[in-house]
């Protein structure tokens, strides 16, 4: 009997090593070089191995870096707001209006921009939302504006980059949610005398809240650590988190600060991970 | 008998396929090794129709890795193994610090056209430690302003102060590169870049502040030169001949000036990596990119023109190209022009902390 569980516990390791080993190589060491890092300091131009919590400090010290967090947190969240409010009805109406044989090709077309480079889709933007771009150029042929809005190298631009990426992923989440759901949900809620309002609020809405959350934690993560949307589109006008840490290792080789800034980074991202479970699990119980 | 068997004739083949592909492999890194030359060069090396003449002529590759900024490459070659790299471009102004570093080698100085360079580009006080010579001039130009002649006053460029002025806002780009804008900014304060300072920095944040809030964006090399070629923006501050000279036949409205304060110059230098392993070939890159042929190619390549160093690329460029590249007033701007700031490691990591709160604002 001992050899058979030992001869099972042998397998289930064999079966998990190549996961565990991976993951130790390229997740936890990377990490723990880049923990210990963190605490040298460069000094002179030169990387020195110190063991101080001085680069934590002057994040908090100096005050475009502490910016930098905020705008990012404050990005973040609108995107995934904003993510939200437009993904549901799209999921909903693919999900529920869309007869079945055209659902998997209304899918398809939602995660069309996928299938474009994330830059050239954020070279696109620039060009749309530039002063001679489509927006501007359709705005004043119509009579709307008189001057060209300032759209391209702004919060805006950034934000609506990144809400058209995030947009294609949360349908996915919600779309999956809705489907299990099925029609009986709905037909009870209406029997019982509930109107439409009251059964997306009462019934819809909570049953595909999981989907929801999945899908916004997804955008959290995803928003918070890029750094091609608001580089090409922001114009420099503002610096999220990832742009400092880039400008910390591409122009001053200062890989201590560099490592320190994206230990915070993750620090915000794992404390979203623990919201984000805890509610889930509170939900599931 | 043993051998025969279907098996251990599989077992054989294999084996033997092995190290065939093992030797295969091995003997083209190997060779592919003798023949490729790595350079870390700013985006004007990128161009094919300059590279291409030099790797037929000596059947060799070279790999190119284009950056912005001096940091980035020190930040590169930190993350390099030595013998990585073979050739270096870099800014004039940087080239003691990277000597100081141990970075370049040293070139035999008689085979170097260095009599042919335009004296100012000489620069012995940057090239040379010891009597010994560790880089070359190989293209300069300026940081001053390019604008879009039928948008703005042209009058109005002639004095740097514009560049912070409400006058033109939300209509200015900055070219993201904090040691030229900042030398600009000092000297638009009427102060010489090379005295630049720590006393000096807060001035030049106030300043910074106030072009930030009246610019439209901060861009690289590309973002900038798009802004003012899409018509996003009408000046470029930090711009020069590198951004409008290779514009002006599409665009003609296009231009640049020196204003009255003068403006920024700036210089690319070629040396050989100390750790390289091939310096014969690299020497010889280097010595193509001097020749005239290569110093007319480098001056009118697909990423930015500029003034060749060498005074006798003249005679391989056309008379439109020149005028581009306004050769016959070489002499005067050269007189006007300041060379880059070059700030110690420290004063250099305070200017970094300003530009990135100038970038946050």
């Amino acid at each position: 009997m001992m050899d058979a569980a030992r001869r099972e516990t042998v397998k289930g390791w064999s079966f998990i090593a190549p996961t565990l080993l991976w993951t130790v190589a390229f997740f936890v060491v990377p990490f723990a070089i880049m923990a210990v890092m963190s605490l040298w300091k460069r000094i002179g131009g030169k990387i020195v191995q110190t063991w101080s919590l001085d680069n934590y400090v002057a994040f908090f010290g100096k005050s475009h870096l502490l910016k930098a967090m905020l705008n990012s947190l404050e990005v973040t969240v609108l995107v995934t707001l904003i993510s939200i409010l437009l993904a549901y009805p799209l999921a909903w109406i693919i999900a529920e209006r869309v007869p079945q044989r055209w659902q998997r090709l209304a899918l398809i077309l939602a995660i069309l921009p996928f299938w474009t480079s994330y830059v050239v889709r954020s070279y696109a933007w620039l060009l749309v939302l530039a002063r001679n771009g489509v927006i501007n150029q359709a705005l004043l042929g119509i009579g709307i504006i008189d001057e060209p809005l300032e759209l391209a190298s702004t919060r805006t631009a950034t934000v609506i980059g990144f809400v058209h990426f995030f947009v294609m992923l949360l349908t996915l989440t919600i779309y999956a949610n809705l489907v299990q759901l099925g029609p009986n949900y709905r037909r009870a809620a209406a029997d019982l005398g509930a109107n439409g309002l009251q059964v997306f609020w009462y019934v819809l809405l909570p049953l595909t809240l999981p989907g929801i959350m999945v899908g916004a934690f997804l955008t959290f993560v995803l928003c918070i650590g890029d750094y091609i949307t608001p580089q090409i589109l922001g114009g420099n006008n503002e610096l999220l988190l990832p742009q400092v840490i880039m400008l910390q290792i591409g122009r001053r080789a200062d890989l201590p600060t560099a490592a320190a800034l994206s230990i915070l980074l993750m620090a915000v991202v794992t404390l979203a991970y623990v919201l984000c479970a805890r509610w889930l699990r509170l939900e599931r119980a | 008998m043993k051998d025969r068997k279907p098996n251990n004739i599989v077992k054989r083949g294999l084996r033997a396929s092995a190290l065939a592909l093992l030797a295969g492999g091995l003997m083209s890194t190997m060779a592919s090794a003798a023949d490729e030359l790595n350079a870390l060069v700013w985006c004007d090396h990128t161009d094919p129709g300059l590279i291409k003449p030099f790797e037929d002529k000596h059947g060799v590759k070279i790999n190119l890795k284009d950056y912005e900024g001096t940091g980035t490459a020190l930040s590169l070659i930190e993350q390099s193994q030595p013998g990585d790299w073979d050739v270096f471009v870099v800014d004039g102004i940087d080239v003691p610090r990277v000597v100081d570093a141990g970075i370049l080698a040293p070139l035999p100085a008689d085979k170097l056209p260095t009599g042919d360079l335009f004296p100012e580009l000489v620069m012995a006080e940057n090239h040379t430690r010891d009597g010994k010579v560790y880089a070359i001039s190989e293209k300069f130009g300026y940081n001053t302003i390019s604008y879009n002649k039928e948008k703005v006053d042209p009058a109005d460029m002639n004095d740097m102060s514009v560049i912070w002025s409400d006058k033109y806002k939300g209509r200015i780009a900055v070219y993201d590169y904090y040691l030229p804008v900042m030398g600009m900014v000092q000297m638009g304060l009427g102060k010489k870049t090379a005295g630049l300072n720590a006393g000096d920095l807060g001035a030049i944040k106030d300043k910074l502040f106030k072009m930030k809030s009246v610019s439209k964006l901060v861009g690289d090399v590309v973002a900038s030169q798009t802004a003012i070629a899409t018509g996003e923006v009408d000046i470029l501050v930090g711009g020069g001949e590198w951004v409008t000279a290779a514009l002006t036949e599409e665009n003609p409205a296009l231009d640049w000036t020196i204003p009255e304060q003068g403006g920024v110059r700036w210089s690319q230098s070629i040396g050989v990596f100390a750790d390289s392993k091939k310096k014969d070939l690299a020497l010889k890159f280097v010595q193509y990119i001097l020749s005239p042929e290569g110093q007319a190619r480098l001056a009118t390549s697909s990423c930015y023109w500029a003034m060749p160093a060498n005074s006798k690329a003249g005679s391989h460029l056309t008379d439109k190209q020149k005028a581009a590249l306004r050769w016959s007033e070489q002499k005067a701007y050269l007189a006007r022009a300041q060379l880059y700031p070059a700030p110690s490691t420290e004063l250099d990591a305070k200017m970094q902390d300003v530009w990135t709160e100038f970038l946050q604002q």
